[in-house]
């Protein structure tokens, strides 16, 4: 909402200055977002006359005007602007003048003629953005009177940001009665008395779309002039709201707007088959809209001002193309109606639109408002284009608006609340200037009954903000509410541990990454093509559309980044939700941690080699932070089917994945070649709430036996791992693998493994007979499932 | 035979020429070993009375003793020097960097998060975290945003179908543990959030923190000190200047929107404070009494205060980070600094 700070001073003017006015505003909730000035700076500019035209003799396009300016002689000014006319008064700058931008006028001789100042346009000064010719000043402006004076131009445009509940301030008059409570001053409205009626001319209304539209007022005028302009002051404070000047009919329909609230429409009565009608538009018929769009009507309750024979208008957003006011229009019907929020809610936006009018009909108009701002359009017309008014028609819906609601009021209630005692004078004193009336049940007890033109006071919290947001939330003082002391427990679980690893990883060289949730389809595809992805019904962009099912391509995106940008190696990981939709509809979210890695393990180095991070480097990492979990062979797309293997936990639970990029897929997303290592696992598998229980240690010696075995190339080291627990059974205390080797000093197909056997027990020390018999069970199950044998020695 | 004082002016000097341990060790076997020239002198003797025998035996002993701590003290020179040797031969450049793995750094908005997660847990809130898939009902009904609200404009939710969308601030979480748990609560809910919009000051997902107190006697009053409390020890400023003023919430009533002395300019005025001194840092209001019936809290008996931090802005502030899209970049360059 942007308006002049005059025009607001005319109804009310606090004597504090134009920021400490903004101010007042911001902290009653109202937030200025900006104050400027409504002209540029300028000086010098007087209004002159123009008293006689001659064609400069060199140039066409020159024309030497005199023009008197208020002083004994009038000057000779030579003007290039089409639209000079003899009498016109116009903006005349001065020898010496200064216009904005930091021109200053001399005297000067163009093309050989003299000529003593400048005529202006609007955009010279500084009011408007463009202008084709000079700026029309009023027939009975004096001549040499300072322009600034005559237009006001010492003015500042506000602008304020309202909150939506705040509809009954999208008018001069809602924010004059916020200043007006603030600073406990009087407010002045403008005369909207009855213009009496000078013919008998009236046009039918029915009401037919039943509590949409319980109130419509309207009234003909007959024989309004043509071609008479809108006077400057009502153009420049249309301006000075960001309304544009379209002509005098529709300028006092948005000034009445502006000024009072109440969204107005004026029909050419000459295009009207009457009776009018407000109804829910047929499904499937058309409105012909004044920005020259037709909108199909699809729904069944699309409210419309209709004629007999057409859909004439979008009621409360937009008027229509062939009813409006033309610049031959002899007879108009004017139009003040009531539309109840609920009813144009929402329909703007469903046809892309968005007006002065439906902007205020959505957020609520004052539904008393109708006649009075008929009276009031009707007085300003008469006097700028004449006409004889009709008698006002006031229709309204039986048992139509809804009652203004009361609402019950306690001071003790406010105290608990805002933990201060404010005095009933004081909440009777602002609950009463902002319209509300009150109704005195008991000491500190009210009813209080709302003006139909606040929508947003519902409830008794509602007015105890009224009451603190006009005493000043500064008013209230800090405090610390009491509160049950106790020792609470520790955050959960999930909270520590994932703070845990954060630092874990950060520690062993991640950086943390955060990635959007949502990602492209075809990147989705890439790494998970037999989910289908939950999908967004309106994606800002293409790769920004389903939500991810892993947390990779956003780390591949990540990483690819930072390839672009001469970064030589990436560690990146991320903790973030996943997005599955399951079998039953239902969607599943879960926290992973994520990561990837490419380039060097280490950062470039004076002193050692620096080799390229490897899966096993990967999972090094896994295994310090999360051990006992199983690392299983598995494909899975977007991974490279032999270094790729699923996670699980002791108990079976799938705990993620971890593997190298499939280089087909490395390439398809572009990055740059070299192992790139990915994991992901689910947070909650891997975060147990649980505690170390001691074991007792031994104190008897242990024995380490070394085995070199030559196994088939498939055979895993984990099933390895696995057949010497079982073989060796309980007193196996540790287990290494310390050497694997495959090439040339062994047979193809084979390949040889060196492994460790620590064995111990609790109670006694190990006799050779046992360590024997243990090793030798070892040696012949290893052979009877993997087909191991001893290596020569 | 070479005489007891020839052996010894000769042990004196070869000891003295000695230049490494193994000669010395050499040179005390060839003195001082069973065969050895002073230990063997006596016995390479044959013809000496009785009397000379002790006084020799003598002369032998006080020798051996002598070349002994000649050989005790030349092997401590000669340690000394290979010591000394070795300590210039081990010098090296210390100021060449160390070996091994960098270390990682958390995200800012992480770091932001931890902060204020950390301030408030202090004061004994909770945290409570819920899905960013939400439904129309937690995300707007509940918050007493109906359909067709206004409100729901500023909110430019993204959705899946009619009644799934991701949630547009961590308020519905408000109403989750509302539902299931009674007052006294202190929450807070930190998270992802999402919003259908995307420029210089919008990322289409972002961090917020929703915190709430609800209890018997919870005022406005004890919302400013809160959070002027919170905001000063985020900022590390005691003298943090903190404003209070009224502004709409469907889910609060009063409403209020929090500025705090821009914390660049220190109020003077500067670009991120768009020259009025204060910037806009989060939004807050006592618990709409219909939120609490949606609920089912007793709304006449208790009351409570809630409020919205948005994360990104906060982590800007204190890191002075001018450009919001490079939080998600995840650019190294970028991350490296926090």
């Amino acid at each position: 909402m942007k308006f002049s700070e005059l025009w607001l001073r005319e109804w009310v003017s606090p004597k504090v200055s134009s920021h400490a006015l903004g101010d007042q505003l911001t902290m009653a909730g109202l937030e200025i977002d900006a104050i400027a000035p409504v002209a540029g700076t300028f000086s010098g500019v007087v209004v002159g006359r123009v008293l006689a035209i001659e064609p400069h003799p060199e140039a066409d396009r020159l024309q030497v005007c005199t023009v008197d300016v208020g002083g004994a002689e009038p000057l000779q000014i030579v003007c290039g602007a089409k639209n000079v006319a003899v009498d016109m008064r116009v903006p005349a700058a001065l020898v010496g003048a200064s216009l904005p931008g930091g021109l200053k006028i001399k005297e000067a001789k163009l093309r050989g003629v003299p000529s003593f100042g400048m005529l202006c346009s609007a955009q010279e000064l500084g009011l408007a953005e463009q202008a084709s010719g000079l700026l029309p000043l009023d027939g009975d402006a004096i001549p040499g009177t300072d322009v600034r004076d005559c237009l006001q131009l010492d003015d500042l445009m506000f602008e304020i940001g309202l909150t939506p509940n705040r509809g009954d301030c999208l008018s001069i008059s809602g924010i004059a009665r916020e200043v007006g409570t603030i600073n406990r001053l009087a407010v002045s409205a403008p005369d909207c008395a009855p213009v009496e009626p000078e013919c008998d001319d009236r046009m039918e209304v029915r009401l037919e779309a039943g509590q949409d539209c319980p109130r419509y007022a309207g009234r003909v005028i007959k024989g309004i002039k043509k071609g008479a302009a809108t006077p400057l002051w009502m153009q420049e404070r249309l301006r000075r709201s960001g309304v544009r000047s379209l002509g005098p009919v529709v300028d006092v329909t948005n000034y009445v707007m502006l000024e009072l609230g109440q969204p107005m429409h004026a029909f050419d009565l000459a295009c009207l088959n009457g009776p009018i009608r407000v109804c829910h538009a047929q499904p499937g018929s058309e409105v012909a809209l004044l920005d020259g769009r037709t909108v199909q009507i699809e729904d069944n309750d699309t409210l419309v001002i209709a004629d007999r024979d057409r859909n004439l208008a979008l009621a409360g957003i937009m008027g229509g193309q062939g009813s409006a006011v033309q610049d031959d229009t002899a007879d108009l019907f004017l139009e003040a109606a009531h539309f109840i929020p609920a009813a144009i809610s929402g329909k703007a936006r469903q046809h892309g639109l968005h007006t002065d009018s439906s902007h205020r009909f959505e957020r609520g108009v004052d539904p008393e408002l109708p006649v009075r701002a008929v009276e009031r359009a009707t007085a300003l017309l008469i006097s700028i284009v004449g006409g004889a008014p009709g008698p006002v028609t006031d229709v309204r819906l039986e048992g139509g608006v809804a009652p203004v609601p009361s609402i019950y009021l306690r001071s003790a209630r406010a105290r608990k609340l805002l933990g201060i005692q404010v005095s009933d004078e004081e909440i009777e004193e602002i609950l009463s200037r902002l319209g509300l009336s009150l109704e005195v049940i008991r000491t500190g007890e009210w009813r209080v009954t709302v003006p139909s033109y606040r929508f947003d006071l519902r409830c008794e919290a509602d007015l105890i903000e009224e009451i603190v947001r006009i005493k000043g939330y500064d008013q209230l003082p800090d405090c610390r509410p009491l509160i049950h002391s106790g020792v609470p427990p520790l955050p959960s679980h999930v909270e520590r541990g994932t703070s845990r690893i954060r630092y874990a990883m950060i520690e062993r060289g991640y950086h943390e990454a955060i990635c959007y949730s949502f990602v492209g389809e075809d990147q989705q595809r890439r790494f998970d093509p037999d989910l289908v992805p939950l999908t967004l019904a309106n994606p800002l962009a293409a790769d920004l559309a389903v939500m991810r099912t892993s947390l990779w391509p956003g780390l591949v995106t990540a990483a690819l980044y930072n390839q672009r940008r001469q970064q030589p190696r990436v560690r990146l990981f991320e903790i973030g939700h996943r997005f599955l939709k399951l079998d039953n509809q239902e969607i599943s979210e879960e926290d992973m941690l994520a990561g990837i890695v490419w380039g060097p393990l280490l950062p470039s180095q004076w002193s050692s080699e620096v080799r390229a991070a490897d899966f096993y480097d990967i999972k090094g990492d896994l295994e310090a932070l999360f051990p006992g979990l199983e690392y299983v062979p598995a494909e899975r797309p977007a991974l490279h089917p032999g270094r790729s293997a699923r996670i699980v936990g002791p108990d079976g639970t799938e705990i993620g994945w971890i593997g190298t990029m499939h280089p087909e897929t490395q390439r398809a997303a572009d990055m740059a070649s070299g192992e790139v290592v990915l994991f992901e696992l689910r947070l909650s598998a891997v975060l147990r709430d649980t505690h170390a229980m001691f074991r007792e240690l031994s104190r008897y010696p242990s024995v380490r036996r070394d085995l070199a075995l030559l196994v088939p190339e498939t055979v895993l080291a984990e099933q390895i791992r696995k057949t010497v627990y079982a073989a060796a059974g309980s007193l196996l205390t540790e287990f290494e693998i310390f050497d694997v080797y495959q090439g040339e000093r062994i047979d193809s197909g084979l390949k040889s493994v060196a492994i460790g056997l620590t064995m111990q027990e609790i109670s006694r020390t190990l006799t050779d007979d046992e360590v024997e018999g243990c090793m030798r069970e070892v040696v012949d199950r290893l052979q009877a499932e993997h087909q191991a044998r001893l290596r020569d020695r | 035979m070479q005489g007891l004082e020839s052996i010894i002016d000769q042990a004196v000097r070869e000891i003295g020429a000695a230049r490494d341990p193994a000669s010395l060790d050499d040179l005390r076997v060839k003195y001082l070993g069973k065969k050895g020239l002073v230990t063997g002198y006596l016995k390479g003797l044959k013809d000496i009375g009785h009397e000379e025998r002790p006084k020799i035996g003598q002369a032998v002993n006080q020798a051996k003793e002598r070349l002994q701590i000649l050989i005790r003290d030349r092997q401590h020179t000669i340690e000394t020097a290979e010591l000394a040797a070795r300590i210039r031969r081990e010098r090296i450049d210390v100021s060449l960097p160390g070996r091994g793995q960098e270390r990682g750094h958390l995200h800012p908005v992480t770091q932001t998060l931890e902060r204020i997660e950390s301030l408030f847990r202090q004061a004994g809130y909770e945290i409570v975290r819920g899905p960013e898939v939400e439904d129309d009902f937690h995300n707007f009904e509940a918050l007493n945003i109906p359909e067709d609200h206004p409100a729901r404009a500023m909110h430019d939710t993204f959705y899946f179908d009619a009644h799934t969308l991701l949630r547009t601030h961590t308020s519905p979480v408000q109403i989750r543990t509302m539902k299931e748990r009674k007052p006294p609560l202190r929450i807070i809910a930190p998270g992802r959030v999402y919003r259908c919009d995307s420029d210089v000051t919008h990322t289409p997902m972002f961090h917020q923190v929703e915190g709430f107190m609800v209890d018997e006697d919870v005022s406005f009053a004890d919302l400013k000190g809160v959070l002027s409390d919170f905001l000063r020890h985020f900022f590390g400023r005691d003298e943090l200047a903190v404003r209070f003023r009224p502004s709409y919430f469907p889910f609060t009533e009063p409403s209020a929107e929090v500025d705090i002395g821009c914390v660049i300019c220190s109020g003077r005025g500067c670009r991120v404070c768009k020259d009025t001194g204060w910037i806009e840092i989060m939004g807050c209001g006592m618990i709409h009494p219909r939120v609490l019936a949606n609920v089912g809290i007793d709304d006449e008996a208790y009351s409570g205060f809630a409020f919205g931090i948005g994360i990104e802005r906060m982590a800007m502030l204190r890191h002075g980070i001018n450009d919001l899209r490079m939080l998600f970049e995840n650019d190294l360059r970028f991350l490296r600094q926090f």
